[in-house]
């Protein structure tokens, strides 16, 4: 038997982590349903367009999926999917566009230029500066093993 | 059953993928931009020594829709450059690769943050 004390502490340990599981299993949930509607698209892609290459069948979809994230977001389902689907809505390429399209429309009324153009890249500019940082860094490593 | 069983290999790599991701918010309470940044840099580092294509091979779009396949095709596009145009290949190419999906958030962005005024936050 354990008393009322001891009962409560054992539900404060362990609903924390119960609710976390439960994060994870909507993560991986929702984020393998996206790459498969990814992966829908590219299968569709192909079938208009057989002779699609690799490179332009991936290019489409990447495509596509940020207009589907963008669109989401403009309508006010993707916050809705985030609440429960938590990185499974970051990861994938549409939470990228939903980072783009969120802060620009909280920021609307600060006008076109200052308020969208510039709030767009509030999350989005640290994606793009890092990753072209490290493309760059990439290349020149490649560079110099390359004089030897 | 072949298309069933890709589309299982797409889940699983996919959500994998996003479990990761929630681990890391869960343990580290990191926000979505610093997710996805790290994210973006394991996909150069992946492409950088060259796990990234077998991965691809298997899981598809389980590893190129994660922002894991922009970071590695920045790369990829900055090492076609090196090898087609040399030094200066380095500074052209990553965006080149990554312009479709650069250009179409800059404008589907644009676009969906113009038409759908700010709602009031719940």
């Amino acid at each position: 038997m354990i008393d009322k004390q001891e009962y409560a502490k054992l539900v404060k340990e362990k609903s924390p982590k119960s609710r976390e599981i439960k994060t994870l299993f909507f993560a991986f949930l929702i984020g393998g349903f996206i790459c498969c509607i990814g992966e829908a698209v590219g299968d569709i892609t192909k079938l208009i367009i057989p002779e699609v290459g690799k490179v332009t069948e991936g290019q489409i979809t990447s495509c596509v999926m940020i207009f589907l994230g963008s669109l989401l977001t403009g309508i006010g389902i993707y916050d809705k999917i985030g609440k429960v689907a938590g990185a499974g809505s970051i990861v994938p390429i549409t939470g990228f566009a939903n980072s783009i399209v969120s802060p620009a429309m909280e920021y609307n009324r600060e006008g076109v230029v200052l308020g969208v153009m510039s709030r767009m890249f509030v999350v989005a500019g640290p994606i793009i500066v890092s990753g072209v940082l490290a493309s760059i860094f990439v290349g020149l490593v490649y560079w110099i093993i390359s004089l030897f | 059953m072949d298309i069933f069983l890709r589309y299982l290999q797409v889940f699983a790599v996919g959500g994998f993928v996003c479990l990761l991701g929630q681990l890391l918010i869960n343990l580290t309470k990191m926000t979505s931009a610093r997710i996805l940044v790290t994210f973006l840099l394991i996909g150069c580092l992946l492409e950088a020594v060259g796990i990234f294509e077998p991965i691809e091979k298997f899981a598809g779009a389980g590893i190129t829709v994660p922002i894991i396949g922009f970071g590695s095709n920045l790369v990829k596009g900055a090492l076609k450059g090196f090898s087609e145009k040399g030094v200066l290949g380095i500074l052209l190419g990553g965006l080149q690769a990554a312009s479709a999906g650069v250009s179409s958030a800059i404008l589907f962005g644009f676009l969906m943050a113009i038409i759908f005024k700010s709602r009031t936050k719940t």
